[in-house]
């Protein structure tokens, strides 16, 4: 088995693939909105087809303080990209601690809502059609909340007790190209819901 | 598994490893706890091929039932559950596991890896897949059901709304299906994402996403269809779910819920899943036909633009499964337009398999010959498909034998064929022993005959007015001898396959040596030893161009020259 | 009057198949001209296909002591490029064909002279109303002819009362969803005479197979007598609870309008004692649960559930084409429907075989 001379491997051009973690994190989110689309396009074609029970205008208050809390935690997991990348991890676990904290607000917001909307305004999940895609979406988001600060908490633990250093960046970036998601997806679910839907 | 290794590019391989005969126990410990691609793929095979003859077992009850008008063989319950198991199943369990397997065994050796991307996930989609298909067949035994024939579900492998709400199923089977399958579901999406991962981000070196082998290029374009059109089906089961355990509303029709969202959403799942099917048999025709005529693949770029063209048109046909369920004419107009429009990649791809074989030496060997039947089963199965998109036409071909014949056209003609074909090309490389071929010759024509038997006359009760899905018939339609016929075929089919799985338990056994390149071929996996040590290649190879093993073959005409 | 069964019968003895290649209403002829024409361009594509393969497959067979390499052809614009533009110039023709079929099917404007139909589709038979003349029955589905000279199209709505079925009669046209929450529209105008059959073609449960159709083109005579027979309501044969030691009896409670209006029913060559079996009959009737489900018009039975019974006896099928429509196989579906149709939807309501001959008595009244 003679060996070929590789002419075109003479030339020193570095030999570069796109990394297994960011390609990974973006096909699950191509498949996370894949599923999201699906609940979003039931949500908007059951608007109006109530037979009954109360109306997305009735009830639905628009969470603005809640949705300023989610939105601008992207702004703040920036940041903590930003620092790690740079080696400063005191900083990033500042931020990376307000990220988690502005994302437990807003969970304890659709926590509230929830409450009112269920016990005061007699809204479930199977009093009617708004109840059940308006319980369905803005719980599939939430749950997507709950994960992102779970592993986002268990980073911090890591963090803090000095198992994360500036090696780690890449999978900083990874996670929380998972947040943005979960950020843009809210700005779908707020349209949708409170904008449109009302 | 220790074994030598070729050189490829620069590099000579001295290692050769042979370690002491392991116990039975460390062997089963190791199979179990394996995170190695190759085992896992033979893992989803196995899977596949034990759930082909289970599901084949249903066709058969099935066929027997229909064997006479008024048969009494099966209860209209128990054939319900034949149909939807035998379509669940095949889709599910054995169409998916075997198209994984070959996947997860072939994609990194042909590019070069080590392993795929992500192997922990790898033998995580695996189980949860195994797992899954033990939930559903569960389903048998889990209580004795509503009917008192079990719990397994019934309600048509598209468990379509509002048949599958609680209100009209009550019992468990529509539970053990949408469970199941959403399991089954969380195992393909973890696959597909690997299968992506692995062939961006793994290739050796030279190898530019242009001179990939197309099985990655078209496993790429699976996976990513898998993302896209699992996920609806995801989602709906989800909805499934809310509305059967909670309460929910999403497909009640009684709170001015709508049946025809749940047809919208499953075919949107639906139609890209039957491309995910076929993208394997294609991928596979693509490497056969070129070393069985002796010629590059006619038209790479082509093939590559009309694959992932296929994908992406294959995203906007699916109301052609819902043409009769009331849409304007408008919408029938479109989505005849383009279900047609798909056939234009797919003759791309139809005569360039033509053209590759035009001008070449044609070797009739078992590969080959299977590669064959699907090239011209493939061309009927896409023109009743044609006949099926003409959304007038179809208002009488829906739901009837016409229909079935078609999607057997393509599971069993084109995609089982071609897994066939892809078993014994690839089988030696897997076990270093080749199939025995006067069994493989036996086993082809039979599955010819049998095929041919069964699935070209099916065609007729379809247009002589027969629906599908339908436990017995009238003795006066017409349809009683053509219903003979296709069950005498459907034996004769059953009889070939098992001959097929006798030949691959024996020849692991007794079968002649394959060497690591019995066929002469040329893409990286036939650069390794049969079977391949774990670590793949001892060097990472580096390529210039679409056929590695040709240009050393060939030092004087190199692709690389060309390409 | 009286022999209208036995007439209707003599008329059908020679029913049509349901090969969507036979086909008498315009909708049927339509797309069979349309496929036609599609059979004809996809089996030429076969032909040269299968041509072009097996000409490849002679020509170009390794032989067998040549082991050196064909040259080796990597592609070409030019035939690419003309097995692209090719197909797209057939896919071309085919869809303006299909689209002209479409529209001029789906969207054909309802003429005046239209008959309108109602199909509502149950687990697991049919309803059918015709909301121009009062009149619901089941199962079988009577229209009048439709001459080009005199044509009288059946304009269709079909709903579902439950799951999703499918109206399909092969020889008559293409099939229509039905489907619950919402309501579908289609048109048939028979052109020939006849008992024409279908089925349902969307699985809608257990008995999806024995859901069967009959659809009767009769001369608009016929026709108009069916639907005056159809309009007649049945009377109370025990007046205002007589008999049967129950004063109370529901059927003395109410007194049924209609009665007053329709033509006395001659229960069709019976003795007093048939008679007394048919009221003794209608009486079990009234009082088991039968009344919750069927309605018999003119009497207490108003239940709408499951099809209505006022003129079974102009039925040649029961349970939708599960059995002939005869006194024994009647009694059998009265004593346990899993006789004909495991998994239908009707009970078995366990009553002695004196009650449920008595049932069947009083219901082969019902003409």
């Amino acid at each position: 088995m003679a060996t070929i001379p590789l002419e075109h491997s003479n030339r020193e051009v570095p030999w570069r693939l796109p990394t297994r973690g960011m390609v990974a994190m973006t096909c699950l989110i191509t498949a996370e909105s894949s599923i999201f689309t699906i609940f979003v396009v039931a949500y908007l074609y059951y608007l109006g087809r109530d037979v009954q029970g109360p109306t997305p205008r009735q009830v639905l208050e628009v969470p603005i303080f809640y949705t300023v809390c989610l939105l601008s935690s992207s702004f703040f997991i920036w940041l903590a990209e930003h620092a790690i990348e740079h080696s400063k991890m005191t900083a990033f676990c500042l931020w990376w601690s307000i990220t988690i904290l502005l994302g437990l607000t807003f969970l304890f917001g659709t926590g509230m809502e929830w409450y009112k909307l269920s016990v005061h305004d007699h809204l479930t999940i199977r009093t009617n059609l708004f109840g059940t895609t308006y319980y369905s979406l803005v719980g599939l988001h939430a749950s997507h909340v709950v994960v992102g600060l779970l592993l986002m908490c268990f980073t911090l633990i890591f963090a803090v007790s000095g198992g994360v250093g500036p090696q780690h960046a890449y999978r900083i970036k990874t996670l929380a190209l998972y947040w943005h998601f979960v950020d843009a997806v809210w700005v779908v679910v707020f349209t949708v819901v409170y904008v449109v839907g009302r | 598994m220790g074994g030598e290794s070729i050189p490829v590019g620069r590099g000579i391989e001295v290692g050769v490893e042979r370690p002491a005969r392991p116990t039975y126990l460390e062997v089963v410990h190791s199979w179990i706890v394996t995170v190695d691609h190759k085992k896992l793929g033979i893992l989803y095979i196995c899977n596949g091929l034990i759930f082909l003859l289970v599901a084949g077992v249903e066709a058969m009850m099935m066929r027997i039932q229909l064997f006479f008008p008024n048969n009494t063989f099966l209860s209209p319950f128990t054939y319900n559950r034949m149909f939807t198991m035998h379509g669940t199943t095949m889709v599910f369990l054995v169409g998916m596991p075997l198209l994984f397997g070959f996947g997860n065994y072939l994609v990194p050796l042909m590019i070069g890896a080590r392993d795929m991307a992500f192997p922990r996930l790898n033998a995580f989609s695996f189980w949860i897949s195994a797992f899954a298909g033990l939930l559903l067949y569960y389903s048998f035994i889990g209580g004795v059901g509503l009917s008192g024939t079990g719990s397994a579900p019934d309600v048509a492998w598209f468990a379509y709304a509002p048949l599958s709400e609680r209100a009209f199923s009550p019992g468990h089977t529509v539970d053990y299906w949408t469970v199941s399958l959403l399991l089954s579901g969380i195992g393909s999406i973890g696959t597909a994402i690997n299968i992506l991962a692995t062939v961006f981000c793994m290739r050796c070196k030279g190898m530019t996403l242009g001179k990939i082998p197309l099985l990655p290029w078209l496993y790429a374009t699976l996976s990513f269809l898998i993302l896209v059109a699992v996920s609806p089906l995801t989602a709906c089961q989800m909805m499934l779910m809310v509305d059967r355990y909670l309460g929910g509303h999403f497909f009640d029709t009684q709170a001015g819920g709508s049946a025809i969202l749940w047809a919208h959403f499953f075919w949107i799942f639906g139609h890209p899943e039957v491309y995910v099917l076929v993208l394997p048999a294609f991928a596979a025709a693509n490497e056969i036909i070129p070393v069985f005529s002796r010629k590059a693949i006619f038209g790479y770029p082509a093939m590559v633009a009309a694959s992932v063209g296929i994908g992406f048109i294959s995203l906007g046909v699916w109301a052609h499964h819902m043409f009769t369920i009331g849409m304007t004419s408008f919408g029938n107009a479109f989505f005849t337009l383009s279900t047609m429009l798909v056939s234009i990649p797919t003759g791309i791809k139809t005569f360039n398999w033509l053209a590759t074989m035009w001008g070449g030496k044609i070797r009739f060997e078992l590969p080959m010959l299977f590669s064959i039947a699907f090239l011209f089963q493939w061309v009927i199965a896409g023109l009743t498909g044609i006949m099926l998109s003409v959304s007038a036409w179809n208002w009488q071909l829906h739901n009837s034998y016409f229909v079935v014949a078609h999607f057997h056209y393509v599971l069993v003609g084109a995609i089982v064929f071609m897994i066939f074909a892809s078993f014994y090309y690839w089988y030696p490389k897997m076990t270093g022993r080749m199939l025995d071929d006067r069994l493989g010759k036996l086993h082809f024509w039979l599955m010819v005959i049998g095929f041919h038997m069964t699935f070209d006359v099916m065609h007729f009760p379809g247009l002589l007015g027969m629906p599908r899905q339908i436990y017995t018939y009238e003795p006066d339609r017409g349809w009683t001898l053509l219903n003979q016929i296709v069950t005498v075929g459907a034996l004769i089919q059953a009889v070939a396959i098992l001959i097929f799985v006798y030949n691959l338990v024996h020849s692991f056994f007794r079968g002649e040596e394959a060497g690591p390149d019995p066929w002469d071929a040329w893409t990286l996996e036939w650069a390794t030893s049969s079977p391949p040590p774990a670590y793949n290649f001892a060097i990472d190879p580096e390529v210039a161009s679409r056929r590695p093993l040709w240009d050393l073959k060939h030092p004087e005409d190199p692709d690389s020259a060309f390409e | 009057m009286e022999s209208s069964p036995l007439l209707f019968r003599a008329l059908y003895m020679d029913p049509h198949g349901t090969s969507i290649f036979t086909t008498f209403s315009t909708p049927g002829n339509e797309i069979r001209g349309l496929s036609f024409f599609v059979l004809a361009i996809t089996g030429g594509i076969f032909l040269v296909v299968s041509a072009l393969l097996i000409h490849v497959l002679v020509r170009y067979r390794a032989r067998p002591d040549d082991d050196s390499e064909p040259p080796q052809v990597f592609g070409s614009l030019q035939i690419e490029l003309s097995w692209t533009i090719i197909p797209i110039l057939i896919i071309v023709v085919l869809f303006l064909s299909t689209a002209r079929v479409l529209f001029s099917v789906q969207d054909a404007p309802k003429p005046k002279t239209a008959l309108d139909v109602v199909v509502i589709g149950h687990q697991f038979w049919w309803e059918f109303r015709y909301p121009q003349f009062g009149v619901v029955t089941a199962n079988e589905l009577h229209l009048p002819l439709s001459t080009r000279e005199a044509p009288r199209p059946a304009f269709i709505k079909l709903t579902s009362a439950d799951v999703m079925h499918s109206f399909w009669i092969p020889e008559l046209s293409g099939k229509t969803d039905v489907l619950p929450n919402r309501v579908n529209e289609m048109w048939i105008d028979p052109q020939s005479l006849g008992l024409f059959r279908g089925q349902c073609a969307q699985f809608c449960g257990t008995e999806h197979a024995r859901m069967l159709l009959r659809v009767y083109v009769d001369t608009p005579e016929q026709f108009q007598q069916w639907i005056a027979n159809q309009q007649r309501s049945q009377p109370e044969l025990n007046g205002n609870g007589a008999g049967f030691g129950n004063e109370n009896s529901a059927s003395g409670a109410v007194r049924p309008v209609a009665a007053v209006s329709s033509a006395p029913n001659k229960v069709a060559g019976n003795t007093s004692g048939n008679q007394n079996e048919a009221k003794y009959g209608q009486f079990v009737f009234e009082h088991q649960a039968c009344i919750n489900c069927h309605t018999v018009s003119g009497t207490v039975a108003s239940g709408r559930y499951g099809p209505d019974l006022t003129h079974l006896m102009s039925r040649e099928t029961l349970a939708a084409g599960a059995a002939e429509n005869n006194p024994q196989n009647l009694e059998k579906w009265i004593a346990d429907p899993d006789n004909f149709k495991p998994g239908s939807l009707m009970p078995a309501m366990h009553l002695s075989d004196r009650d449920n001959a008595a049932i069947a008595a009083y219901l082969e009244t019902l003409k």
